[in-house]
């Protein structure tokens, strides 16, 4: 268990105390302000190079990244492997290790197969590796910046400051976690920070579609998502990935929106104050209906702009930690 | 050559006792309580050894022809007599499979020129794709006697009944890999709640038991011989157990790794650890020990995986599966049947006489050309023999092992039970714990 992430890699949420989450949290609130100015960067990492190396495409989660490493000065060394040459199939080892020779501090990384993040740290030792999703194991940033958001929209509605919450507005905080949860590194993650956070959690998956494992997580695991979207505080709805519903995994889509979607009807179930969040990219019609996703629950453009700040937070404390705090 | 092996304690099928072992062209001489020197000897002191038949190894990839690059015949039959092995059986899942005559041939003339015995397994069907027999007949001419196509079962119920029916008046025995295709797709690791907070996809238990038990019905149906390779699971075993005290005619075997490791050992995505079957849960392990010690399994067999060390490096999912095994499997077992305290039969039944059965290395079996294995430690057979130090300590150093492949997950780890002397046809191939 690591009680705070700085100098660390943060490779999974499962490892990470409840101290060092909330440090993660307070971090990001002071990037918050730095993305309100005029000239939205700070010297806290000039001069050190963070490569993001990412095996599978993505837009948002490089964007985010990259956008929060130049941001804080960093130099950003960017290789597309997925559309690059480097096939499925060449050594960890001998990207990393090309990737390395040209000098770098830190390594933001995805990769289609679980665990790639935790190998490549073995092989670099002295580089400080950012786990941007592995497989369908973890994606750790996308849960700090749920439970981000989640602390953010709390603190408002209250009208209190972010950081001097603390942890205390998780405490019995129910938060439900729809969908496909076996396939989903975003749920594992989600759960990991609001466990470790107080929060009740429960998930609400079709049968096949539930990990093998779930019930020794510490979380409910629900057949009845109607009585469980109206027992929620937040609600976080995973993307199906399409190819899970075409009969292996799901008869069909149609039928796993019926049971599953957070369709207009249903999103009548919620209570008042509860919270809609999705971590994208969105299949609007299956998993979630465009008018609830664009709705008064929503908070997904808000999980897309925290994405930078809780980056930004990461890499600061990944790769600055304890001896340059002054540098903000 | 003459080689007196000296004081040691020879190892019979049911009896020990200390005694010299004369060894001369070929074959034991004489097994005596004291047997003078001859001139020119080699003299091998056995104090506080064990002496007994060479081990058999029912299970080893040597991966020649094909993947040269991990193991060759050479390489691998060096790391066999390193392990206190005199006969090696070649698995047939080579690039391209031995599923013919002329591929077999290749494989058995150069183990021929190896410092052991290599006996093949041949492919039950071409390439090992599970659909059309492989020339069974022609290969039994050359002295196979066990088909497998190891690497994956036979997923077919149709298929592999045809090949027991066909195997069955052949006089060989077929030799399955329990794991059902659709159950383990994707899989990497033991299914349970490891798997699913790893984030891997799992090859559940249950994929190993239901071939085991479609293939013990099909023995049933069919009458033949079948020999199932490396179970890894407590049921597996019970179902094997159970199905051989009913008179149907099945052996097992288990590898060291199913009997040392638990599932625990993928939480680092360490590919050194990825194997199939894969390593299970704690309550399984403990049923593939049981067994070792109750008689619940046949055999001991390495199932020596080698790999080169690039593929070793991919992603967990991404690595080929499979571990080294014969420089440690006889120390492994060792100390899984009590250390000091354990039988020398049942650590010599495990790993040479049964294995020489089911293999059908007898010195009796008169169709097979190479040497007998797996006998008694008496004046007339052939000398294939081991001398093992219960008692000595030694630390596993990748650097140090024979094989060309350096893919061990028990590097660093300190193991009691060392071999001494391995002795092949009357030659002393290792001595003093090295090749010769």
């Amino acid at each position: 268990m690591v009680d705070s992430l700085r100098g660390q890699n943060l490779l999974s949420l499962d490892d990470l105390s409840r101290d060092a989450v909330v440090e993660v949290l307070d971090t990001a609130e002071s990037f918050v302000e730095v993305n309100r100015r005029t000239i939205k960067k700070v010297p806290a990492l000039k001069g050190r190079v963070v490569a993001s190396l990412f095996y599978e495409e993505s837009t948002r989660t490089r964007l985010s990244f990259e956008t929060a490493a130049k941001r804080l000065g960093a130099d950003v060394l960017s290789l597309a492997v997925a559309s690059s040459s480097v096939k499925k199939g060449e050594s960890l080892r001998d990207t990393i290790a090309t990737i390395d020779a040209l000098g770098i501090d830190a390594v933001v990384m995805r990769h289609a197969s679980s665990g790639a993040a935790e190998q490549v740290s073995r092989f670099v030792p002295h580089v400080r590796v950012v786990n941007a999703g592995d497989g369908l194991h973890q994606h750790p940033t996308q849960g700090l910046l749920d439970a981000f958001t989640v602390r953010q929209v709390l603190a408002e509605r209250r009208a209190l400051d972010g950081p001097s919450t603390g942890a205390d507005l998780f405490e019995g905080l129910r938060v439900l976690i729809v969908g496909d949860v076996a396939h989903s590194r975003v749920a594992r993650s989600d759960v990991a920070v609001y466990v470790r956070l107080g929060a009740q959690v429960r998930i609400a998956a079709p049968g096949t579609l539930r990990p093998v494992g779930a019930e020794e997580w510490g979380v409910g695991v629900v057949d009845e998502l109607d009585d469980a979207l109206a027992w929620a505080d937040v609600v976080v709805m995973l993307r199906l990935q399409r190819e899970r519903g075409t009969g292996s995994f799901v008869p069909t889509l149609h039928e796993f929106t019926r049971a599953y979607g957070l369709t207009v009807e249903r999103a009548r179930l919620l209570r008042s104050e509860a919270i809609v969040m999705h971590p994208g990219p969105m299949n609007r019609g299956v998993e979630i209906d465009s008018a609830v996703a664009d709705g008064p629950h929503a908070v997904i453009t808000r999980q897309v702009a925290n994405g930078v700040p809780v980056r930004m937070a990461v890499l600061y404390l990944a790769l600055a930690g304890a001896r340059e705090a002054s540098g903000l | 050559m003459t080689i007196l092996v000296r004081n040691g304690m020879i190892i019979g099928s049911t009896a020990s006792r200390t005694a010299d072992v004369l060894i001369r062209d070929g074959s034991i001489a004489e097994v005596a309580e004291r047997i003078d020197t001859p001139a020119g000897a080699t003299v091998i002191d056995a104090q506080g050894c064990w002496v007994g038949p060479g081990l058999v190894d029912l299970h080893t990839h040597l991966r020649e022809p094909g993947r040269e690059e991990a193991e060759t015949i050479d390489s691998g039959a060096r790391a066999g007599a390193i392990g206190g092995y005199s006969a090696l059986v070649a698995m047939p899942n080579t690039e391209p499979a031995l599923d013919n005559a002329a591929l077999v041939s290749y494989v058995l003339e150069r183990g021929a020129r190896s410092v052991l015995d290599v006996a093949v397994a041949g492919a039950i069907t071409q390439g090992r794709l599970g659909e059309l027999l492989a020339p069974m007949g022609e290969m039994a001419r050359l002295g196979v006697r066990l088909f497998t196509d190891d690497g994956e079962g036979v997923q077919s119920a149709s298929v592999m009944r045809r090949a027991l029916e066909y195997a069955k008046p052949l006089g060989v025995r077929l030799a399955q890999h329990c794991e059902e295709a659709t159950l383990v797709a994707g899989g990497s690791m033991n299914e349970g709640p490891l798997s699913g907070r790893l984030g891997l996809i799992g090859r559940p238990s249950l994929a190993e038991e239901v071939m085991v038990l479609r293939d013990l019905e099909l023995v049933r149906l069919t009458g033949a011989p079948l020999h199932f390779l490396h179970l890894s699971t407590r049921r597996s075993l019970e179902l094997v157990a159970a199905a051989r005290a009913e008179g149907l005619p099945v052996t097992c075997e288990v590898a060291p790794h199913h009997f040392t490791l638990d599932e625990g050992a993928c939480s680092t995505y360490d590919p050194t650890f990825k194997v199939h079957p894969p390593l299970r849960s704690p309550e399984d392990v403990a049923g593939v020990r049981r067994a070792l010690v109750d008689g619940g399994c046949d055999a001991v067999a390495s199932d020596h995986a080698p790999h080169a060390p690039e593929l070793k490096d991919l992603a967990f999912d991404e690595a080929p599966a499979g571990m080294l095994g014969l420089e440690h499997a006889a120390a492994l077992t060792l100390e899984a049947l009590g250390g000091a305290e354990a039988s020398p039969q049942r650590f010599f039944e495990l790993l040479s006489r049964s294995p020489a059965r089911i293999a059908q290395l007898r010195h009796e079996d008169d169709r097979v050309t190479l040497s007998g294995h797996g006998g008694e430690v008496s004046a007339g057979e052939d000398a294939n023999l081991v001398v093992i130090d219960p008692t000595a300590r030694w630390r596993v150093d990748v650097r140090q092992l024979q094989s060309r492949a350096h893919n061990t997950p028990y590097d660093g780890r300190e193991l009691t039970g060392k071999v001494r002397a391995t002795i092949v046809r009357g030659r002393c191939v290792v001595i003093e714990g090295q090749l010769a």
